[in-house]
């Protein structure tokens, strides 16, 4: 296994980050003037991270594709952020929110990365309040907090609705002073299309200029990729349309690992399917099932009679009613894991009792909140989500349920890190979801706003200075080196190639084929046979794509579908990478089920014997199948068992 | 979930302009079978698809989250911010709020603060410029006492959050007979100023905050209330004498 330098501390779990943090290179306030470092992405991570390396000195780049970087996808989080402060008093602890995490996760996590994501938690709770987020507050004046899914105390802190929103804004002044400062350069409308490695080690990006079409070099000391995830492969999903796996791919390509690409989540409340003419979908966040009740009618009669608009939902008794997530996991009830609360969504509607025409959906329903709080705390709680919801779907949820059904929402898979969060290229480092390193299988409601700042402002400041201490002599790599040039030279001619093909069908047309084939082979369920056939047919269909796409305009300038056409190229072969994995993995665990490995009743079944491994992809040459490398997962500290939430 | 109808045909008036310096003029198109349980941006996803597949330019748009958080979608529909329905940005704009065979007119924020960069798309840089002047409370990351070490009174967290959604689109500006920009500086402010955390730096904060707001060209606010009608989060403009009050002590503190 010489391969892999995970970099894992020895000694006590508890024990570790501490003596690390102690063991870790320190670079001089003097020398961090001279290191330069490139951030891409503005999310909770990146934004963080950003701020937290100029405060220290370094001098910091950043990149995002939108126009401002408050615009980053960690904006729509909804419900919260998870930290072990146990302000409640309901006995949680930071061992009780990595044993809530490792267990969540269905035990592929790595331990000692869970542990001190559960330690620092409580960090960023505090540096969020000084940055002034408005978190929610008991009349006393202290801190409110929620429960998630997945755990059974309170420790989940957030504002209304809009929890990734505030967080965000804080993360996001924190850069904006930054960059006021001069200490930040930000590039906004620049979208990263190439890694630059010179000698074995990230120099820099190829950056493409969305004004202009222009495209750039950038060179520093290292490279940080935040890019969020790669969910968008499946054409809909919760991400923003703009969300993509360029970055990471393109670090693939240069010889990064990608790691868990098959692990995604598909979480359980999301807004149904309109029809066709459907872009993306719309997440109900998770804390709605704080008060919320899930169910489907239990006579098939009521399901045909409410698809035909005979009969209103609040129509029917409630002695009519399958609450099936109460019914089948009474500890947890309607508060079980998002993988667990998704498959059992479509068990009910696979059997033919979902609820509308499309039979993909069921109920949330506030009917019994409303009667035990009063309508003025469900809408102090959840109003802008049911706002939001009856903006969409022009129904009042105050009146009849919700109807919601699972959606493509987040990938735990991305570039493989180490314990500094560096990846096997040296000087480049990934952070938040482009990682895979915190939530296994499955990650747990109001986790990935805690890792996003985790890594950003706790973590990544202190491991960077480990690699960036070997630097200081080095001056800022030169733009004009020949790894420089001919990795623009290759962005351009792979652009050039997308316009010159000047094909009949739009870029979206191939997207949402691709997306048909994820979803249908390697969703919510898969088999061998699927996933065997999910790599032949998108296979045939990238091909057809570089063969029939119409990319109109020109590179050199603002051109939208150059933009779609660069992502939904490297989707294909993300979308592969993706089926293969899930194929290699023969046994189920969290969000990846798999048919063949059921328990008697259709939960997940993991195999210790053969699944205690993250994969490791190693890309080899286009034409050649990548190589799978296993990196042991090891507990110390936790025994393995079959996860229950009954 | 609401009965989706089809709407058989639509007539849009878009505004298309290839670039800045581009005077710009308004181009019909005509649409058909657009579902009214689609959006408003899915309605101009299936022109553009139908645009491409004819050999045309698509019509360049800024959108993103596609969920009313991010900001980034902006559009004057009929000569609305974020078109005919209240409280919500145009990508949570349904078709069912139009009518078979109606004439939609789309234009791009006109504001000087905004020029148009793309058809649709405008340059908020200047929104930027403004959050960096001083919008934030001045901690680094690190040293900071416990979460619960101050407490803050239910009331003023939940007013302080009303003022904090603001997202950044810029409709108030757009809406504003003067451009002016005071609805979205006032929010900052008012998040700030009514949280402890953010009162120590409140009156510098205002100043540098007005100071780049002027100097950017935004107009003067004449209280006429059009941003606080047209804001999809709903924020009120009594953030504005908020401001107002914080800015008159920075100037007695001069």
């Amino acid at each position: 296994m010489s391969q892999i330098q995970s970099n894992i501390p020895s000694g006590p779990l508890t024990e570790k980050w501490t003596q690390h943090k102690a063991n870790l290179k320190v670079v001089s306030p003097a020398n961090k003037r001279k290191l330069d470092v490139i951030v891409v992405g503005t999310g909770l991570a990146g934004a963080s991270a950003s701020s937290s390396l100029a405060e220290l000195g370094y001098n910091v780049t950043t990149f995002c594709y939108q126009d401002s970087p408050r615009r980053a996808h960690s904006v729509a989080a909804q419900g919260g952020i998870n930290a072990a402060k146990n302000y409640q008093n309901d006995n949680d602890s930071v061992y009780r929110l990595f044993m809530d995490t490792i267990k969540g996760g269905d035990y592929r996590s790595r331990e000692a990365n869970v542990y001190r994501l559960a330690e620092v938690s409580n960090l960023i709770i505090d540096q969020c309040v000084a940055q002034g987020v408005p978190f929610a507050r008991e009349y006393g004046g202290l801190l409110d907090n929620r429960s998630f899914g997945g755990s059974l105390v309170s420790r989940t802190f957030y504002a209304r609705g809009q929890t990734g929103q505030q967080l965000l804004i804080g993360a996001y002044g924190a850069l904006s002073r930054q960059v006021g400062l001069g200490t930040v350069k930000l590039e906004t409308r620049h979208e990263m299309l190439d890694l630059v490695v010179i000698d074995g080690v990230a120099r820099g990006i190829i950056a493409r200029d969305m004004v202009t079409g222009e495209i750039k070099r950038y060179s520093a000391h290292a490279v940080v990729i935040a890019t969020g995830g790669y969910g968008n492969v499946f054409f809909l999903s919760t991400n923003a349309m703009g969300s993509n796996g360029s970055a990471m791919w393109q670090a693939y390509k240069k010889g990064a690992y990608v790691s868990n690409p098959s692990f995604v989540q598909i979480h359980p409340t999301c807004i149904p399917v309109h029809g066709d003419q459907q872009s993306k979908l719309t997440l109900m966040s998770e804390s709605l099932r704080n008060d919320g009740r899930v169910w489907v009618p239990k006579k098939m009669e009521d399901v045909e009679r409410l698809r035909k608009g005979a009969v209103k939902p609040s129509q029917i008794p409630d002695e009519d009613r399958d609450f099936y997530l109460e019914r089948r996991y009474p500890t947890y009830g309607n508060l079980v894991p998002r993988d667990v609360a998704s498959r059992a969504a479509k068990e009910r509607c696979d059997a033919g009792f979902g609820v509308n025409e499309t039979g993909k959906a069921v109920f949330l329903d506030f009917k019994y909140a409303i009667k035990r709080l009063g309508k003025s705390v469900v809408e102090a709680r959840y109003g802008n989500l049911f706002q939001m919801y009856e903006k969409i779907a022009d129904v009042n949820p105050y009146e009849e349920p919700m109807q919601i059904y699972p959606a493509i929402h987040y990938t735990m898979g991305g570039l493989w890190v180490d314990y500094n969060l560096m990846t096997n290229i040296p000087g480049l480092f990934a952070i938040g979801e482009a990682n895979f390193s915190d939530h296994g299988a499955n990650r747990l409601g109001a986790s990935a706003l805690m890792q996003g700042l985790a890594d950003g402002y706790f973590v990544l400041p202190y491991t960077i200075g480990e690699f960036l201490a070997g630097e200081i002599m080095k001056p800022k790599p030169d733009v004009n080196h020949e790894a420089f040039v001919a990795a623009e030279k290759d962005v351009l001619e792979r652009a050039e190639k997308l316009i010159n093909i000047k094909g009949e069908l739009p870029v979206d047309h191939f997207h949402k084929e691709l997306g048909k084939i994820m979803w249908n082979k390697v969703g919510m369920s898969r088999n061998e046979k699927g996933m065997t056939e999910a790599i032949d047919d998108i296979k045939k269909l990238k091909s057809e794509f570089w063969k029939n796409v119409r990319v109109p305009g020109k590179v050199g300038e603002l051109n939208q579908e150059i933009e779609k056409a660069m992502r939904v190229a490297d989707y294909f072969e993300i979308g592969e990478l993706m089926a293969l994995d899930g194929l290699e993995r023969n046994e189920s665990c969290g969000g990846h089920f798999r048919e063949e490995s059921v328990t008697e009743d259709g939960e997940t079944l993991r195999n210790d014997e053969i699944g205690c491994y993250v994969s490791l992809w190693q890309h080899k040459d286009v034409n050649v199948a990548p190589q799978l490398i296993k990196e042991p997962l090891i507990f110390e500290n936790v025994e393995l068992s079959q996860r229950s939430y009954k | 979930m609401a009965t989706d109808n089809i709407l058989k045909n639509l007539i849009l008036k878009v505004w298309r302009q290839a670039s800045p310096k581009d005077k710009g003029k308004f181009v019909t198109y005509t649409i058909q079978n657009v579902s009214t349980g689609s959006s408003f941006f899915e309605m101009l996803d299936l022109l553009n698809d139908d645009l491409i597949r004819k050999g045309d330019e698509p019509v360049a748009f800024d959108h993103d989250c596609r969920e009313g958080i991010c900001g980034t979608c902006s559009l004057f529909i009929n000569g609305k911010p974020h078109g005919p329905d209240n409280l919500i940005t145009t990508c949570q704009l349904h078709m069912r709020k139009f009518k078979e065979g109606e004439t939609i007119t789309i234009e791009p924020w006109r504001s000087a603060a905004f020029p148009v960069m793309k058809d649709l798309i405008v340059d908020r840089n200047a929104f930027e410029k403004i959050i960096q002047a001083g919008g934030f409370v001045s901690v680094n990351t690190g040293g900071i006492p416990d979460a619960n070490a101050i407490p803050i009174a239910h009331d003023a967290a939940e007013e302080s959050m009303d003022a904090a959604q603001c997202i950044g689109c810029g409709a108030c500006v757009a809406a504003c007979k003067n451009a002016s920009a005071m609805l979205f500086v006032a929010a900052k402010v008012s998040h700030l100023a009514l949280l402890p955390q953010g009162k120590t730096e409140a009156t510098r904060r205002a100043k540098a905050m007005v100071a780049k707001m002027d100097e950017l060209g935004f107009g003067n606010c004449t209280n006429t209330g059009a941003c606080e009608a047209e804001c999809p989060k709903g924020i009120s403009i009594a953030n504005i004498a908020r401001l107002n009050r914080e800015f008159l002590v920075a100037k007695f503190q001069d």
